[in-house]
Parts: structure tokens; C-alpha cells; sequence
């Protein structure tokens, strides 16, 4: 059965005034306790949000917190109702949208596994160089590389590396901080 | 004051001190512990129930009708997996409960050991918060902990899984009542430019509309009375959501009624029209809202509530105000008085005169009949012949919880115990049970149907055990009324397994567990059987013959807006063609 919009609708099929889907990137300090992750991954998968990216390490060791990044799509609306929700769970202290407080620094680590001879090879590490790419292992037929930068340099280094050889890649989703003095 | 003790004695220590008298339970291998301190203190009275999720929905009942948490005690595994209705249950309806369950010992956990499973995990979408107590250092904050989580803020069920080991593990006591252990801490005053724009926004409103919920109820008598009094100053007619019903008396003039999908047609066409809504502690319900394109479309909306995430979640606001119902009624009602706001008198005479416009249509009538007992007049005797007493209502799930709604007057908050969110069969009867423990010289009516009371029907031994003499007043139509109504309006009458083809003997059952059966099968008996129930001072089951094939109207059906409402007279043609195909797809 087909739901056409603008005729049947009940609470079911909510209608977005704005319907365009924007990235936000959160910022989510936690209590580190057993389970805080489960929490906020399973708010997202239980009220059916996005997650496109999620990253998640103790920050402060002696006040047990942990910072969550979470990369998320939705309408200006959902990400409100994904904040509050956040809020909502009793280890989470804050809740920032970096993306809605200015240009954020977002970086994310990638290695990148290459393997083959002769020109590719060549090819490869040219274009490691011409990104700043650490080689941290390197076989007579492989090299493993270490980049940092926005997810968009990884996409199109990657991308570069499927022309050379490219073996597999591990990524580590995205660490952020607002920019200026202050923190959350 | 600290002192040495065993984890199960913890338990039992906190519970004192947190002013628990009663809880609710069943034992089990990984709770011994605690079920051997209970036998060794007279503090606390525990009530053994026949299946745990009866202890759930008991709580519920209990904290619904006194403000106190509801406090389960549960083992391991089944005892765990056997609450999650109840947890769920009152989560959606902001139930405060504090249920702990065992769990295996630590060194076991992870091993699939007997009656072993992942407690926290199982119910860490089903509660406002859990633990899994792992260190017996934790346990006294912990436990101390849930019951502020639990009883602050927006209410809700908390869990504390307790391993074995740390039951029988000897440690340092201490009374942690009230003192937070957490970052948690919940917004209670609401922002004063906002109360001071949500009162003038009223004050220049020529349709206002009062919606009120459950959130009225959960912030205490005191959010009731300033309910009132704001009602009083404003003049301006007031609904309320199932789950908000007593908060503002049944007979007063502002009454309009519950509104909703069975709510009544001027409540409805109020909420359609109005250009002032006052949201005060709901949240905007599918079952409230309907159709949400065509939802009070021309309104400014104030919304008062603790939750913020209930801001702007399914209905877009205009002054959302966070904050507790008690507080900001107050604040509200003082600005009001202090900057005296002239309303427009002649648009509010005019809304009211639309209003009686509405009321005389008299949505709730219905066709009374000689020979057979319609369901509502079944609840309209009930409530009349009730009137005086000391009366506590709750409800199973169905078309009986809609004509207990509509036909039953609240006059008080913590009257009506009903499971709104969820929407739990099988509720009604343990809740009753967990009312009538907290209050046991009330009246204690479970209105329920003949479906779902047989899904938790083992607790009427619990209320012969402990002399416990509800009230189970059956609207017997041998159907599951509401499933047969949506397959008559959506699915071409095919009543696909509505009809339920071997019903118990309801009196015989009564009479089986020690309990007083009724009987009731025409309308001229009716007054004298409810009258021998409210006689009787022991368990009754009442067995109230009614129209097999009654429809509960005013109805909104799926997909429409408030004025496109069907009423009881509607024509049978009005009925077939009501529910457009896309309608069919929701719930």
C-alpha cells in the first residue's frame, strides 16, 4: 500500500516541514560507566536516527568521563528531539552541536593497506607524499598508510588508492572540538 | 551514621530508610538472600504475587494512587524477562518503580549460567535508568540513587540488578536519601519570560483551550489545585488526555471532557478550533492528535513540560515552557494575578456559546435497550451507585477503558489507574490489587473486560491471601470489543480471532479462589448486583453480561483530523466508508 504525501496521515507518518536532512555533528560527554555506549547507541537504533559516524574515548580519567562524537543525518527537528533525547539518559552531562556552533575541527585517523609492484607502487607513495601520509609498515610488495585529516581527504585518498592497489582500510569516525577558548 | 552489613541487608535497610512500607515480589534462587532478610524484620510488608509482571503493574497501581514509587522484588531470569511489560507499562505512563531483581554471581555472569540473563541489557530501553550493581561499595549509593532517579523529574521505572554474591558480600551502610550521585538533575522552574509570554498570550486569547495530561497528576495534589485555581481565574474550558482525568473535577462548569480518538466531540472541535492551546503535561499523543497536518491547525501552542524532549517532538510549539507542572502553574497563576490582563469577554462568551453549541450534541448518548445491558450503562450505574464512596477506578485494556473513561466521572487526581502509553491487557486487576494494599478501606473497582482480565486473572489469589476485597467488574461481551470494532471499520467485519469461543465461568472462577461471584445478564438486576458488590467485603468478581457488539464512539479513526469525528448515531454507511484505504495502515 502506498502512503501518498499531503493525504493519509496519522502521528505514523509525521510530515517534516523541513524536509531537508542536514549532517550535524554532536559532541556527548558521559559518565564512563559500563553500558553508556549501549544507552546512546541504542536511543539511536530503538528511535530509528542515523548514525553515520561514532567515536568514543575516556577524556578525563579521573572524573570518569567520555567523549562520544557522533555523526548524524536528519531535519533540523530530529536533531533537536535527538539532543533532548541524548539529554535524557542519566550518564550524559552535555550535549553540543559542534556543526551549529561554526566551523568545527573534525579530523579522523585512516590506514590505508596497498599491495602491488612496479608502477603502481610508485604511484602509491607519490600520492602518500602529496597527502601527508605516514608509511608505517612497507614490504617489498605492500605499504600500510597512516593519514589524518576531515573525512572528505580520507574519502578522496582512498578513492586514489583503489587505482593502486588498495588492500583494505580501517578508519577511526571522526574526533571533534568547537574551535576558540572555550570548551563544553 | 554508617554500619557493617551484608548486601541483602542493604537492600532491606535502604528500603527503610527511603520510607518504603510495601513491596511487591516473588522469589527465586538468585534473591534468597534478600527474601531470608524480609523474614527477619517486620518493616516491611511484602506481598507475593502469582507472576511477576503482576507485581509490576501492582507497583503501578500503588505509586499511581499514592505518589509513592512502586517497589518490585524479582529474581533472576524469568523473574527479570516477566517485568519488562510492567517496566515498559510504566515508562510510557511516567510511573515511579524501583524493581530490583537478582542476578547470578558475578563470576558466573556471561556463562548462559541457570536463570541467568542480561538483566540491564533486557531493560535499558524499558527504564529510565538501570544498574547492574558490581562492587558491594556501590550498592547503598546505588540503591539510593534509583529511588531519586526514579521519583524526580519526569517519573519512571528504575532497575537495580543485584548479583548473588554481592547479596550475601559484607560492607559499609550509609543512608545516601536524596543526595545525588549523579550529574542528574532535573529543571523544575520554568523560564520566567516564557510564563510571562505563555500569560499574555492567554490573556489575549478569544478561543483558549486548556489540554491537560498525566504530567498534572505526577507533579502532586498541590499542580491539581493550581490546576483549578488557573482554571478559575481564566475561565477557559479545559480537556484532558486519558491518563490526566481527576486533575480538574468531572463536574466542574470548565469540563469539556477527555478528548482524543474516543474523546468527546466538543473537546475535539475545541482543541480543532481553538487559537490558544495550553498544553500542561502532555505530550501529544497519536492517540491525542490524530491526523497531525490537520491538528489544531489555526492555534498558538504553550507547552508546559518536565520532559524536554517532549518539546516539539511531534507537535511544534510556540512557547515550549520545561519545567514541573507544579511550579510553573504557579508561577503562571502569580503573573496572571499580577498583571491583571483583561481578557476579551465578548469572544469568550461567544467560544463558550460555541461550546454549549457542541455539548448539545450530545456525543456520548447511546441507545439504551430493556432486555440487554449496554456497556455504558453498565459504567453509568456503576458510577452513579458508587458516588460517596471512597472509589478507586482502574481499567484493563479496550473498549471497556474508553466507556470507563467516558462514563465515569474523576472528581480527584490518583483516582483513575489505567495503562495509557502501552496500552498493557491484563493490567487492571493486579494494579487493583496494588491500590486496594495501599488503601485497604477503599472501594477498589478494576473495570475490565473479558479478555484481558484473564491475562493476569492468577492475582485474585494474591487479593484472597491478603484479604485484599477488590472489585473486578467485568463488561462481559465475549469479544475482544476493540479488535472486533477496528476489524468491523477496517477489515470488512471478518472477525479474525476476536471471539473468544470458550470463556470461563466468571463466577465459578470467584468462587474457586475464595472469592464472590456476581452475575448480571439484564439491565433491571443491574443496580441491586452492583450494590451487593460494594456490600461484599471480600475479592468479588463481577460478571456483567453486556451487548455483544457495542461500538465505543465518539471515534477518531486513523488518519483523520478532530472534525472529522464519528459519533454514535453515525449511519451504518458512514461507518463502512470512514477509514480511507492509507487510514487502514496505522494503528
Amino acid at each position: 500500500m502506498m502512503i501518498v504525501a499531503g493525504q493519509s496521515q496519522s502521528a505514523y507518518f509525521l510530515e517534516e516541514t523541513s524536509t531537508v536532512a542536514e549532517t550535524h555533528t554532536l559532541s556527548v560527554l558521559v559518565d564512563n560507566e559500563p553500558g553508556v555506549l549501549a544507552r546512546v547507541i541504542g536511543l539511536f537504533s530503538g528511535r530509528g536516527y542515523n548514525i553515520e559516524s561514532l567515536t568514543v574515548s575516556e577524556v578525563e580519567h579521573e572524573k570518569h568521563l567520555s567523549r562520544i562524537t557522533v555523526v548524524t543525518t536528519g531535519t533540523p527537528q530530529v536533531i533537536t528531539q535527538i539532543m533532548n533525547q541524548l539529554g535524557r539518559l542519566v550518564p550524559v552531562h552535555r550535549v553540543v552541536n559542534l556543526t551549529k556552533m561554526g566551523e568545527a575541527i573534525e579530523r579522523e585517523l585512516a590506514l590505508v593497506k596497498v599491495a602491488g609492484k612496479g608502477e603502481h607502487r610508485v604511484e602509491a607513495l607519490r600520492l602518500a607524499q602529496a597527502f601527508e601520509a605516514r608509511t608505517v609498515d612497507a614490504t617489498l610488495e605492500s605499504f600500510v598508510f597512516e593519514l589524518t585529516g576531515t573525512p572528505a581527504d580520507i574519502d578522496r585518498f582512498v578513492n586514489l588508492m583503489t587505482e593502486c592497489g588498495l588492500v583494505e582500510v580501517a578508519r577511526t569516525g571522526l574526533a571533534a572540538l568547537a574551535r576558540g577558548k572555550m570548551g563544553m | 551514621m554508617t554500619r557493617q552489613m551484608t548486601g541483602a541487608e542493604m537492600v532491606i535497610q535502604a528500603l527503610i530508610d527511603q520510607g518504603v512500607d510495601t513491596i511487591f515480589g516473588y522469589p527465586g534462587g538468585a534473591v534468597l538472600p534478600i527474601y531470608d532478610e524480609i523474614f527477619q524484620q517486620d518493616k516491611i510488608n511484602h506481598i507475593l504475587v502469582r507472576h511477576e509482571q503482576g507485581a509490576g503493574h501492582a507497583a503501578e497501581g500503588y505509586a499511581r494512587s499514592t505518589g509513592k514509587p512502586g517497589v518490585v522484588l524479582v529474581t533472576s531470569g524469568p523473574g527479570a524477562t516477566n517485568m519488562v511489560t510492567a517496566l515498559t507499562d510504566a515508562l510510557m505512563d511516567s510511573i515511579p518503580m524501583v524493581c530490583i531483581t537478582g542476578q547470578v554471581p558475578t563470576h558466573l555472569i556471561g556463562t548462559d549460567g541457570f536463570q541467568e540473563c542480561d538483566t540491564v541489557g533486557i531493560t535499558r530501553p524499558c527504564t529510565k535508568h538501570n544498574w547492574l550493581v558490581q562492587r558491594i561499595e556501590d550498592l547503598p549509593k546505588i540503591l539510593h540513587e534509583a529511588f531519586r532517579i526514579a521519583t524526580t523529574g519526569r517519573p519512571g521505572p528504575v532497575v537495580v540488578d543485584i548479583p548473588k554474591n554481592i547479596q550475601f558480600q559484607t560492607g559499609t551502610y550509609a543512608n545516601f536519601k536524596d543526595q545525588a550521585q549523579t550529574q542528574y538533575k532535573p529543571r523544575v522552574k520554568g523560564d520566567d519570560t516564557a510564563i510571562r509570554e505563555a500569560v499574555a498570550l492567554m490573556a489575549a486569547a478569544k478561543k483558549p483551550v486548556l489540554y491537560t495530561g498525566g504530567g498534572v497528576v505526577n507533579a502532586g495534589p498541590a499542580a491539581s489545585r493550581l490546576l483549578r485555581e488557573l482554571v478559575k481565574l481564566t475561565n477557559m474550558p479545559i480537556t484532558s488526555t486519558l491518563m490526566g482525568l481527576g486533575a480538574y473535577p468531572a463536574s466542574g462548569p470548565n469540563w469539556l471532557g477527555m478528548l482524543g480518538m474516543h474523546g468527546t466531540y466538543e473537546a475535539n472541535l475545541a482543541m480543532h478550533d481553538c487559537d490558544v492551546m495550553v498544553c500542561i503535561g502532555a505530550r501529544f499523543d497519536d492517540r491525542i492528535t490524530g491526523r497531525i497536518d490537520a491538528f489544531s491547525p489555526t492555534s498558538k501552542k504553550i507547552h508546559i513540560d518536565i520532559d524536554p524532549s517532549s518539546i516539539n517532538k511531534n507537535v511544534r510549539v510556540d512557547i515550549p515552557i520545561v519545567g514541573d507542572v507544579g511550579y510553573v502553574l504557579e508561577d503562571m497563576i502569580k503573573v496572571w494575578k499580577e498583571t491583571q490582563p483583561v481578557q476579551d469577554r465578548a469572544a469568550m462568551t461567544a467560544w463558550w456559546q460555541q461550546v454549549s453549541v457542541w455539548k448539545a450534541k450530545k456525543c456520548l448518548a447511546y441507545r439504551k435497550n430493556a432486555d440487554v445491558i449496554m456497556p455504558q450503562y453498565a459504567v453509568e450505574r456503576l458510577y452513579q451507585l458508587t458516588k460517596g464512596h471512597d472509589t478507586y477506578i482502574t481499567t484493563e485494556v479496550g473498549q471497556h477503558q474508553m466507556w470507563a473513561a467516558q462514563y465515569f466521572g474523576f472528581e480527584e487526581p490518583n483516582r483513575w489507574m489505567t495503562s495509557g502509553g502501552l496500552g498493557t491487557m491484563g493490567y487492571g486487576l493486579p494494579a487493583a490489587l496494588g491500590v486496594q494494599i495501599a488503601h485497604p478501606d477503599a472501594l477498589v473497582i478494576d473495570i475490565a473486560g473479558d479478555a484481558s482480565v484473564q491475562m493476569n486473572i492468577q492475582e485474585m489469589s494474591t487479593a484472597i491471601q491478603y484479604e485484599a476485597p477488590i472489585k473486578v467488574f467485568i463488561l462481559n461481551n465475549q469479544y475482544m470489543g476493540m479488535v472486533r470494532q477496528w476489524q468491523q471499520l477496517l477489515h470488512g467485519n471478518r472477525l479474525s480471532h476476536s471471539y473468544t469461543e470458550a470463556m470461563p465461568d466468571f463466577v465459578k472462577l470467584a468462587e474457586a479462589y475464595g472469592a464472590v461471584g456476581i452475575k448480571a445478564e439484564r439491565p433491571d438486576e443491574l443496580d441491586d448486583a452492583i450494590e451487593e458488590m460494594i456490600r461484599v467485603k471480600r475479592p468479588v468478581i463481577f460478571d456483567c453480561r453486556v451487548a455483544n457488539l457495542a461500538n465505543c464512539f465518539p471515534m477518531i479513526p486513523s488518519g483523520k483530523a478532530h472534525n472529522e469525528m464519528l459519533l454514535g448515531d453515525a449511519s451504518d454507511d458512514e461507518i463502512d466508508t470512514a477509514i480511507g484505504s492509507s487510514g487502514k495502515m496505522l494503528v
